[in-house]
């Protein structure tokens, strides 16, 4: 434990603990991933909180990351200015809202913000055409992508506006039965 | 009256004050809901005084008041900052930026003072500031205290990032370490003290120990790994694996420890009895592997079996109750077993109870939560890919013609034809298995069989086990199903497949059984004979008592359970075998020649014919469940079977974890596991009720051998029952027994429990319908609200810029309701207004204190009302404390 203890002091561990869902291990493990991406870059010591960030080329090549179809939107959405560049804390930040103990609604408002391509607190027809394509590499037809978007607005737009609000995300994904057991990470 | 001196009456009227004013606040607490402002109310209540006093009074509250808002700021700033950064009703910043270095002396100060007693404080009137917190004060603070905490709490749910949540995390813990310790006081204090410091410990210890519990759980990185490969399908075989390994260790446990160690520790030794030594007939070859690898020879006669024990009432110094013990390990390995299965069904479906709202958003479900972002592995990426678009396709083809389904009668043609090949097949092997036992039973009898003749039923089960579940799989291809329901056909074929194959064997070894009963009196005239004549030959010497006859010499009977026992060993030990040596040949040899001869090969291995083996989950799991069974029923006859199996499962977790990495492939069509294994369970609970019914089947109708076992020389084993209740408890026990095992008190029993099923399962069907209506009129008060929303969208347009906004409060996941929050939100604004020019004022506090000092006074008694503004002015910190102390808890 003692070389352990030199690169968080022990308050900024029982910190991390404090504001993720992570144990004292798994925080320390999740450092050493992170380090493990770009040695040269971040530091064995960080009681002084050094301001590094870890390029988005590198975070998406990680094994947990890499064959997501969605990695760059997560790594946009956690990063401090939406250019997928992560410092450790956002790295703790992603891995604890997708740990398998974080909560329904906390899950539901980072899986509305990465499924909304272009950042309007929409989603709409063009980020669900996104979405759609990612997720079939782009197999399914036109025709059948617009219907794929048009079923999605039907069934759970609420108020008719032809888009999805994060209330409407919300209300779906409230009833969806898979979306704790996919929207998780393990790491 | 006159007035006293200046100093004396400053201390005398504080003194006096002082009372009422704990009175006042005392009113307050009960009164103050209603919004009224304290000032204001002290006012009241001092009227009746005289006049001077009245006015010294008012000068020195006035005064003091000063002090105190001034004084109280720094907690009132930090609630406030925290408060707006919140994003909650907010107060707005009254003064100029808070002063970082004065915050702090002051915050000193007063911590300085807080360790003072509060009677120390009346001694001097400069310093004023006596007894800083009032009890509005402190239910406010500890209000503040109970809020940061909470939201130390829940500080991990905020969708803030790191840096704020960490900045938050640090002032609010500064917070409450600064003012925790304020709430007790006096003598409470300390304790208070000491309770939080237990509190914190608490949490930390929980924490400790919720990382250690985590640690302590086998297997899981394993798991995970297994997992993130091949999908939560396959893992969930493993899990499952797990799980049965936890609930072999408990009844090992059990009967290692109330059994087997009792006996071997305080039993009469190997060798002193017949039941405990091996005959004189098999004693050469009783060392042999051969001999030991069938569970002959001297493991047959080792505490691993029935037929070892004594039929000893007590054994040893501890007089323990052998036959007792092990009758009643024997029925509570069953207890437990079903309890334990039962329980975790249940805790499996309190999970599962909000389903059937699938139907309404099939897209939606399938666009946001078909990717698993568990996926950590291309070729499972790759199957994702292919099964994610196969289903929209499946979805679009569904959504388009959902009306036509032209090849219905195809389909169900097939399925039909698939069922028939299948119950074919059962039949076939059911066939078999029986001829194969009748035949095995006649081999028996013969001398000198060969190493086949002996094993035949083994090798003929395996074998039927190895190829009809493949065999089954690609009947099952004619079907066409969804492949999680396609797994769970699967599963109950060769469930079916099993269970005839079980059943069919039980059926001969009962025949075998009940022919070794018909033998046994034979050799039980035969024992006694061969003593009686040995004991009573002529030509030995009379005078000296014979020696006893060597316990390997007396001859005894065929001991049925032992040899019941000895069948399920065997069984065991050889599925166990197969199932190795299938994953050796089947998936890692067949790995390494599809991977090495790829090289040079006239086809593609990889991806042609061989290819990979995919994890066979349907025959891993009834395999396990199978397994189990055996054990259910053999743990009685043989004790050591559940060390036996605890050892099996142990080895195959680690094997079959290492044969699942190396050498499968994920399957074609990645499918989630539902969500409970309940399937898996319910498959379990129904082998656990049909393995114990053969077991309770010979205890309670077939007599026990007479020369082994612990219940020997007794008519029925539960005799042994009896026997305790009539010698060990005493007479009035034994009779109430008698009374409780009446059929006229059973009868009655056994309909009430009728009843109650009937009674328990109405209300749930009842309960389930209601459940079904209101999801009904959740639905239909949803589609109201649709078409509300959108007629309301279109109309006001103005309204939906604060929408959002209402959602997004609501994601902070924030505890406040919005009534009380606006609520304050528009006090604090009209108080804000108020102190804007108080803020002018008390800036100059200094200049202007004098001037308003004598404003009171001059004035009469009965012009209260404007005083009380004044006061309420110069105070506005007091008032906002007290409003936000009102607000209504929530």
């Amino acid at each position: 434990m003692g070389s352990k203890q030199t690169v968080f002091t022990h308050e900024q561990l029982e910190e991390y603990q404090d504001c993720t869902f992570f144990t004292r291990k798994e925080i320390m493990r999740l450092f050493y991933r992170y380090q493990d991406l770009a040695p040269q870059l971040v530091p064995l010591d960080y009681t002084s909180c050094p301001a590094v960030k870890v390029p988005y080329q590198l975070i998406g090549s990680m094994p947990e990351l890499k064959d997501n179809p969605f990695r760059q939107r997560i790594a946009q959405v956690f990063s401090e200015d939406g250019d997928g560049h992560m410092t450790l804390d956002n790295f703790l930040d992603m891995f604890s809202v997708m740990s398998e103990m974080a909560p329904r609604d906390l899950k539901a408002y980072y899986a509305f913000k990465i499924y909304d391509f272009n950042n309007d607190d929409y989603i709409c027809a063009w980020d669900l055409e996104q979405t759609v394509t990612r997720l079939t590499r782009g197999e399914l037809s036109a025709e059948e992508v617009s219907l794929v978007c048009e079923k999605v607005l039907d069934e759970a737009d609420g108020d008719h506006d032809g888009r999805l609000s994060l209330e409407d995300f919300q209300n779906m994904i409230l009833r969806a039965p898979d979306f704790l057991s996919t929207f998780h990470i393990r790491i | 009256m006159s007035p006293p001196p200046k100093g004396m009456e400053v201390e005398g009227d504080r003194s006096g004050r002082r009372s009422s004013r704990k009175q006042a606040h005392k009113a307050e607490g009960l009164v103050g809901k209603h919004g009224a402002q304290p000032g204001q109310k002290e006012r009241v209540r001092g009227s009746p005084r005289p006049r001077s006093p009245q006015r010294k009074q008012t000068e020195f509250r006035i005064c003091r008041e000063e002090l105190r808002g001034q004084e109280r700021s720094p907690a009132m700033r930090t609630g406030e900052s925290r408060r707006k950064r919140d994003g909650r009703a907010s107060f707005k910043e009254q003064r100029a930026s808070p002063k970082k270095d004065k915050k702090v002396l002051r915050k000193e100060e007063r911590w300085k003072k807080l360790k003072k007693p509060r009677s120390l404080s009346l001694a001097s009137s400069t310093s004023g500031v006596e007894s800083p917190y009032s009890e509005e004060e402190l239910a406010q603070i500890l209000e503040q205290v109970e809020e940061k905490k909470k939201l130390i709490a829940t500080m991990r749910n905020k969708p803030w990032p790191m840096a704020k949540k960490l900045t938050e995390l640090r002032e609010a813990q500064e917070f409450v370490e600064k003012y925790e310790g304020a709430l007790g006081k006096g003598k409470g204090k300390r304790l208070y003290a000491y309770r939080m410091l237990m509190a914190k410990k608490w949490v930390k210890f929980k924490r400790d120990f919720d990382n250690f519990k985590t640690q302590c759980i086998p297997w899981e990185m394993k798991i995970k790994d297994i997992e993130s490969h091949f999908g939560s399908s396959v893992a969930s075989y493993f899990i499952f694996l797990r799980w049965m390994y936890g609930v072999n260790l408990v009844l090992f446990g059990l009967i290692f420890g109330l059994v087997i160690i009792p006996e071997v520790l305080m039993g009469v030794p190997y060798g002193s009895i017949p039941r405990k030594t091996v005959p004189r007939a098999e004693e050469e070859k009783a060392m042999d592997f051969s001999v030991l690898w069938d569970f002959e020879g001297y493991i047959k006669y080792s505490a691993l079996f029935y037929g070892y024990y004594n039929n000893q009432r007590t054994i040893g110094w501890l007089r323990y109750r052998l036959p007792m013990a092990y009758f009643m390990v024997g029925i509570s390995v069953f207890g437990y077993s079903l309890m334990i299965v039962i329980r975790s069904m249940a805790s499996n479906t309190q999970g599962s109870t909000s389903e059937g709202e699938s139907d309404n958003f099939t897209f939606s479900f399938k666009m946001f939560t078909s990717w698993d972002y568990l996926i950590g592995n291309s070729e499972t990426a790759d199957n994702k890919y292919a099964s994610i678009t196969t289903s929209f396709k499946e979805s679009i083809v569904d959504e388009q013609e959902s009306n036509k389904e032209e090849n219905i009668h195809l389909t169900r043609f097939l399925r039909i034809l698939a069922n028939f090949l299948i119950i074919c097949c059962l039949c076939g092997s059911g066939y078999l298995i029986y001829f194969v036992v009748k035949r095995s039973q006649e081999f028996s009898k013969m001398q000198n069989v060969s190493w086949y003749e002996r094993n035949e039923v083994e090798i003929v089960m395996s074998l039927l086990g190895m190829f009809c579940p493949p065999l089954f799989e690609t009947i099952a291809a004619l079907e066409n199903y969804h492949p999680r329901i396609g797994l769970k056909w699967q599963l109950g074929r060769i469930f079916a497949l099993f269970l005839g194959n079980l059943y069919t064997f039980l059926l001969a070894l009962m025949d075998d059984v009940h022919l070794k009963l018909s033998n046994e009196a034979t050799i039980k005239n035969i024992t006694h004979w061969t003593l009686f004549n040995y004991y009573n030959s002529s030509g030995w010497n009379e005078s000296v008592p014979r020696p006893p006859l060597h316990p390997a010499d007396v001859p005894r009977g065929s001991c049925w359970e032992t040899a019941v026992g000895i069948e399920f060993m065997r069984l065991t030990v050889s599925d166990m075998l197969v199932t190795y040596i299938t994953i050796l040949l089947g998936d890692f040899l067949r790995a390494c020649f599809v991977r090495f001869m790829n090289y040079c090969w006239c086809w593609d291995l990889e991806a042609g014919f061989p290819s990979y083996a995919e994890f066979d989950i349907s025959g891993n799991v009834l395999g396990l469940i199978f397994n189990q069974g055996m054990i259910w029923m053999g743990s009685f006859y043989a004790p050591g079977l559940v060390g036996i199996n605890v050892l099996r499962l142990l080895t195959s977790m680690y094997f079959q974890c290492w044969a699942v990495m190396s050498s499968n492939v994920p399957h074609e069509r990645v499918f989630k596991a539902s969500r409970s294994n309940n399937f898996y369970m319910a498959l379990l609970l129904l082998v656990l009720f049909l393995s114990l019914l053969p077991v309770a089947y010979t205890i309670m109708s077939l007599p026990p051998s007479f020369d082994c076992g612990p219940f020997s020389g007794k008519n029925r084993m539960y005799d042994v029952l009896q026997e305790t209740i009539e010698n060990d408890f005493p007479t009035f026990l034994g009779k109430i027994f008698a009374f409780l095992a009446n059929p006229g008190l059973i009868i009655p029993a056994i309909l009430l429990m009728f009843l109650a099923i009937y009674y328990l399962n109405s209300v749930s069907k009842s309960l389930s319908r209601a459940n079904a209506q209101l999801r009904k009129k959740i639905q239909a008060l949803r589609e109201v609200e649709k078409s509300h929303k959108s007629v309301k969208n279109r109309a006001t347009d103005r309204d939906s810029g604060d929408t959002p906004k209402s959602s997004k409060n609501s994601t902070q996941l924030q505890i406040t309701k919005p009534e009380p929050a606006s609520h304050s939100a528009s006090q604090s604004q009209f108080l804000d207004k108020k102190a804007q020019d108080t803020g002018t004022t008390s800036s100059a506090s200094g200049t202007l204190l004098p001037a308003s000092q004598h404003l009171p006074g001059s004035q009469p008694p009965g012009v209260k009302p404007d005083s009380g503004k004044l006061q309420s002015r110069t105070h506005p910190w007091r008032s906002a404390s007290g409003k936000s102390a009102q607000r209504p808890p929530h």
